[in-house]
């Protein structure tokens, strides 16, 4: 039984349509997360779904009841739908244990207190009860806003970019720390960011949004390695796409040689498609023939990621082990390691090509 | 943070000590004894002078708070009928000068007025006698002081409300909060500070009134100040029972600056783009349009129309020449005083941003005293080291070129606008802060790395910067001053008349109708700064 | 910034300069309406420019006071006697009236020393509601203690001059003790607390709030002969009453006026003088403000000839200043707010 169900969505009028007939759904005790560049609408579907945000069509259940609508809307303070907002907005008059305390007023005093310190606990700061939010490190506050929205056990949590504020080295941490206390809660909850690795080490489900659509809704790992959209693929990752020619219905034929595909869509033979090389489909090997030429090279500590030119100009990604340095200019042998490509149809030409080029600078 | 000799805080200081003379020259009065009129007023007339006082900022604090916040919550966070016009003509009551506004008021509602004549007509005579309630009161004065001066509240509980808060309110509904929770619970306590601050200036204008208090009949303070000098011609009683009042407000300042030392870290966290104002429909709106409009109507609205009838009764000896005269020097009287006290408080404002330390703090403290000082007080106050200074320097000349200079300061509009610099300076010092505090330190910092000095860094970046902050400043004490009366009548040159002088002169005559022309100007030509300052705020949260 | 600094020069230098003609400087604490005409015309038929700065009389004479031996002013104009005796008793004023002036102006209306004189006077009578008061019911300042007028008087606060000077005269008359009792009688007999000025308490007579009030006499003169309907139907329903007919007459002041020690332009302000004691002068200036002329020749208003001829007090005015302050302790002890 789905705890969220989003239905059609739509919000936002013509001419500036901020969510295009969004589908998704959470079972109870899943997290899920939605990917995706600023602007996409990911947060304006968080803000639909807390009640902070109008529908214009489509329908929004918790549970089997229905929020949110076009003709239904209830007010956010009567869904009990947690929200973690991206600048926490803690209570900056309120102290710790006020601010937690706010949302279960209805609470008896005893039973307060025993879920404010056990939350406390949870998060790791048991003894900040007096304190005062602006005494606290940007993480505290993070978990304070936490442990605030799940102080009312709320039926579903939604996190708007919990972690953007922090540094870069404690937001993975954090997300494993905020998903193992998501899962002893039993919570289910929907999270927004624009970091994937904060998405994979925290969701069950990741969905990527672009231009108010949700291009596609799975597991991390077939998020990763089978993209339902070129755009995924840029936005998951590394990666670049070259041409191809569809052979039979199993192989592509590219610069690389014939590959392996599965063809969704209704390809049919001598076509054009676009596929996709992460830059662990290629191993360097210096004893291998097949030798491309160097134009960029980046250190990365634990290995070097190559820029290597095709003979048809078309550019591909490369890793090697970090003691394996060429300079840019040079040849190196390369071996191919793929065992299945994804391959998108070449209508796309314009968002491949914008999708390579941001893919490029990247590097 | 250093105490080390500085060319800025010499200035500082220095422009302090400069313009709080009259009140060095009040205190000078605290070392001579209390003389039998001292004890006389303790006998008899201060308890009472004491309990009015505190009954009436009781009064305007329960007002002006209910009038300010109720409106500024609902034109900040709400969406209904009339939103764009009252999010304006809430602020017109300011142009409304407090005894003028009393006048009027009396002339409706006394007993001989139209509305009771008009309940005796349709009712029983003695039920109406026996109910309606009597406007020259303690009362009554409370309502008119809150009706005109409960704009600084909104002014400022507008922009609190409309700041950073948004996200917070939204994480208030999330955790079940509904509107009264919310408001009480959370935007009201985030907005104390800018709350008190405006109950602070309410509260400073309420010690210092003295018209409405003289006519309502009504011993506070001030009108104790008026008559231990009139009655007993006694400078130095007056001078101590000045200074008594203004210990009061150095509490109301205390509470004030302890409520924004919490305020400091309130204004933290990041920007959020503000949603969408909650749309209200059908009763709801109808309701906060009402809300919304009883002060505009009742501070505003009403007393002007009554102020245009006096005129339009008055039509023989109405417009002239002379009215030009009026409007000019008002005008210009009022323009020279803005600008002078926004340039020094930005001076002085810039100075304690960078060199923040204890005698800059507290040169700013003591300059803002003034607003509290009847204007009476600080005009004597000015006089006496002014007269001091001329006649020194003129016996001076006189013995050594035998030249007589005569009076250079005193009689002259510099008098004048010196003695409104100190009283208002409190207004705009606050503006010209606040905007200052919202140019972040790095700004400055950036650019002396880039190699600007001081100067520089003030006219080529915060000036720009705080051009609309600057520009409050300016209308602010531009509307004030156009309203005051007793300095100017005190202190002014020969041959100087003001439209407040002519509307008190008519009405201290008892002429009420014909003041009704005169009053009707100062309200009118303080409606165009009003007007372009409600532009600017609405532009930015200053 | 720009438009600041030029605007802000501009309106500097539009500030009005004075040149040093032939002129005399007033400082007066009568209002501009009521003394602007005659000082024009006397302007006009002399040739002495005159400058003028109206305000309160205290302020007026701390002024002089603080500007000492540099004051620009000549001339002080008060309404009322006693605040004239406390300039020359701050020693601001010098005694250069003249006798030529002096023997125009009935005596009690002058200093003795020569310090100031009279340029107008007033009388503070009672006032009573035609239908509920009959005149027999009144005589004199002192009955109005009497507890049958409980709750049926009005009169002003005790901030105000005019009260301070009658309560002035009481003393002088009936010695400390006995003007205390009376005043606490009077503050028992207050219909309301004392507020608004004497044109309030005429209206609150008219609309029977009270049955009498004590007031001057040009207000209830400015009331008939005023423009406000409804001010005019107030004081068409109450009638003067001359107190003290039979003793010491009723309480007068006046409006005088004073030359300062250290004035730089004597003759003019003699010549001023001179020229507002004259009948031309003092038939105008007694008629703008309905007040009386303090010379025979002059012609009373039309309102003050129908209220026809009164006994007034002699005492010389210089006592309602001397005894100034007393008053104001004696009202406060009473009550009298």
């Amino acid at each position: 039984m789905s705890k969220l169900t989003v239905h059609q969505i739509i919000s936002g009028h013509q001419e500036n349509q901020v969510l295009n007939r969004i589908d998704l759904n959470l079972k109870e005790g899943e997290i899920g997360c939605l990917l995706g560049p600023s602007g996409c609408g990911k947060t304006t579907l968080l803000m639909c779904i807390a009640g902070l945000h109008p529908v214009q069509d489509g329908e929004i259940y918790l549970g089997d009841k229905l929020i949110s609508s076009k003709d239904v809307q209830l007010e956010a303070e009567q869904r009990n739908i947690g929200v973690v907002f991206q600048d926490y907005a803690l209570f900056p008059h309120m102290t710790i244990e006020k601010n937690i305390a706010f949302g279960i007023s209805k609470l008896n005093r005893k039973e307060r207190k025993q879920r404010i310190n056990q939350l406390l606990e949870l998060i790791g700061l048991a003894g900040f009860n007096k304190r005062y939010p602006h005494e606290l490190s940007g993480g505290q506050q993070q978990r304070v806003a936490l442990a605030r929205a799940l102080a009312p056990k709320p039926g579903i949590l939604l996190l708007d970019e919990p972690f953007s504020g922090l540094d870069v080295e404690l937001r993975e941490s954090l997300a494993r720390e905020v998903r193992s206390i998501l899962k002893t809660e039993g919570i289910t909850a929907l999270m927004v960011t624009h970091n994937q690795n904060e998405a994979f080490a925290i969701a069950d489900s990741v969905g990527v949004m672009k231009d108010g659509k949700l291009l596609q809704w799975d597991t991390p790992y077939n998020i990763y390695h089978q993209p339902a959209h070129p755009f995924i693929a840029d936005f998951i990752g590394q990666g670049a796409l070259i041409q191809g020619t569809v052979c039979d219905c199993h192989q592509v034929l590219t610069e690389l040689g014939l590959l392996k595909a599965s063809l969704p869509f209704g390809a049919t033979i001598g076509d054009k498609v676009s596929v996709l090389v992460r830059p662990d489909d290629i191993r360097h090997n210096d004893d291998s023939e097949w030798k491309l030429e160097v134009t960029n090279r980046a250190f990365r500590g634990s290995h070097f990621l190559f820029t290597l030119k095709l003979p048809d100009g078309e550019k591909v990604l490369c890793m090697s082990h970090s003691h394996h340095d060429h300079p840019v200019g040079s040849k190196i042998g390369v071996e191919l390691e793929m065992d299945h490509a994804i391959v998108f149809p070449l209508q796309q030409e314009s968002e491949m090509s914008t999708a390579f080029a941001t893919l490029m600078e990247s590097n | 943070m250093t105490t080390r000799y500085n060319k800025w805080v010499v200035i500082a200081v220095t422009t302090t000590l400069l313009l709080t003379t009259p009140l060095w020259v009040l205190v000078s009065f605290l070392f001579e004894p209390g003389n039998e009129n001292w004890l006389h007023l303790v006998d008899t007339l201060l308890p009472e002078y004491i309990i009015n006082s505190l009954w009436l900022m009781f009064g305007v604090t329960i007002g002006s708070l209910t009038l300010g916040v109720s409106s500024a919550w609902l034109i900040s966070q709400h969406d209904f009928f009339g939103k764009k016009i009252l999010h304006w003509a809430l602020l017109l009551p300011l142009a409304m000068p407090a005894y003028i506004i009393a006048y009027t008021y009396t002339g409706l509602l006394e007993f001989e007025g139209p509305v009771q004549s008009t309940l005796r007509a349709f009712f029983d005579p003695q039920t109406v006698n026996a109910w309606f309630p009597e406007v020259r009161s303690l009362q009554g004065a409370i309502v008119m002081l809150s009706l005109v001066l409960y704009p600084y509240v909104y002014l400022l509980a507008r922009t609190a409300f409309s700041g950073n808060t948004q996200q917070i309110m939204n994480a208030s509904r999330t955790l079940g909060a509904g509107p009264y929770r919310r408001f009480f619970v959370i935007a009201l306590p985030m907005a104390r500070p800018a709350v008190v601050a405006g109950v602070t200036l309410a509260l400073m204008e309420t010690l210092a009134d003295f018209g409405t208090v003289q006519y309502f009949g009504v011993p506070t303070f001030t009108t104790g100040i008026y008559r231990t000098w009139t009655g007993f011609g006694d400078t130095t009683t007056t001078a101590q029972l000045a200074l008594l009042l203004l210990a009061f407000v150095s509490i109301l300042i205390a509470i004030e600056l302890w409520s924004r030392k919490k305020a400091e870290y309130f204004a933290q966290g990041t920007k959020s783009a503000s949603l969408p104002a909650t749309k209200l429909s059908g009763h709801k709106s109808g309701l906060a349009f009402m809300v919304c409009l009883i002060p505009v109507a009742f501070g505003f609205l009403i007393p002007a129309t009554q102020l245009l009838t006096w005129s339009i009764q008055n039509a023989e000896t109405g417009f002239n020449s002379e009215f030009l005269t009026l409007i000019w020097n008002s005008f210009h009287l009022a323009a020279i005083t803005a600008i002078v006290a926004a340039s020094i408080a930005l001076l002085l404002a810039y100075v304690q941003r960078i060199h923040n330390s204890r005698t800059t703090r507290l040169s700013k403290r003591i300059v803002t005293l003034g607003y509290a000082i009847p204007g009476t007080v600080i005009a004597v106050a000015v006089m006496i080291p002014f007269a001091w200074l001329d006649n020194t320097l003129d016996s001076w000349m006189r013995n050594t070129f035998n030249i007589s200079t005569g009076l250079l300061l005193s009689g002259t509009l510099f008098a004048l606008v010196f003695a409104y610099t100190f009283r208002f300076l409190s207004i705009s010092l606050q503006t010209v802060e606040s905007g200052l505090k919202q140019i972040k330190p790095s700004m400055d910092d950036s650019a002396r790395t880039l190699g600007a000095n001081r100067w520089t860094i003030l006219l080529k970046i915060h000036l720009p910067l705080l051009n609309r902050s600057l520009l409050v400043a300016f209308l602010l004490v531009f509307v004030e001053v156009l309203k005051e009366l007793p300095t100017t009548l005190i202190l002014r040159p020969f041959n100087f008349n003001t439209l407040s002088v002519k509307a008190y002169e008519m009405a201290s005559d008892e002429r009420l109708a014909d003041a009704g022309l005169p009053a009707l100007l100062i309200v009118l030509t303080g409606l165009i700064p009003v007007i372009l300052l409600s532009k600017a705020i609405g532009k930015s949260h200053v | 910034m720009k438009i600041f600094l030029t605007g802000f020069i501009t309106l500097v230098l539009s500030l009005p300069v004075y040149a040093a003609v032939e002129e005399v400087n007033i400082y007066s604490a009568r209002k501009e309406q009521l003394i602007k005409p005659i000082l024009d015309r006397f302007e006009k038929q002399s040739g002495i420019k005159v400058n003028l700065i109206t305000g309160k009389a205290d302020a007026l004479l701390k002024r002089i006071e603080t500007e000492g031996t540099n004051t620009p002013a000549d001339i002080l104009i008060t309404t009322d006697a006693g605040r004239l005796h406390r300039a020359k008793t701050a020693m601001v004023l010098q005694p250069a009236i003249t006798p030529d002036i002096e023997k125009i102006v009935p005596s009690n209306l002058q200093d003795p020393d020569h310090y100031w004189i009279g340029l107008t006077t007033r009388s503070r009578i009672i006032v009573y509601a035609k239908d509920r008061v009959k005149p027999s019911e009144l005589s004199t300042y002192e009955a109005l203690s009497d507890p049958k007028w409980k709750k049926r008087l009005c009169i002003r606060s005790s901030n105000n001059i005019y009260n301070q000077s009658l309560v002035a005269s009481m003393i002088v008359h009936k010695g400390e003790q006995s003007t205390e009792d009376w005043a606490k009688g009077l503050v028992k007999n207050f219909a309301r607390k004392p507020k608004g000025g004497d044109r309030d308490q005429i209206k609150a007579v008219a609309a029977g709030q009270c049955d009498i009030a004590v007031v001057n006499t040009y207000y209830l003169a400015q009331m008939l002969n005023g423009k406000d309907s409804t001010q005019k139907k107030a004081a068409e329903q109450v009638a003067v009453f001359w107190p003290n007919q039979n003793d010491r007459g009723a309480h007068i002041n006046i409006s005088g006026i004073a030359i300062t020690k250290a004035s730089k332009n004597k003759e003019n302000a003699l010549k001023l003088i001179r020229y507002l004691l004259s009948p031309e002068a003092q038939t105008w200036y007694a008629e703008a403000n309905n007040e009386y002329p303090v010379i025979k020749e002059a012609t009373l208003s039309k309102t003050l000839k129908s209220w026809g001829q009164f006994h007034s007090d002699s005492l010389n005015l210089k006592e309602l200043g001397e005894y100034n302050s007393q008053a104001v302790r004696i009202m406060d002890r009473a009550g009298w707010r």
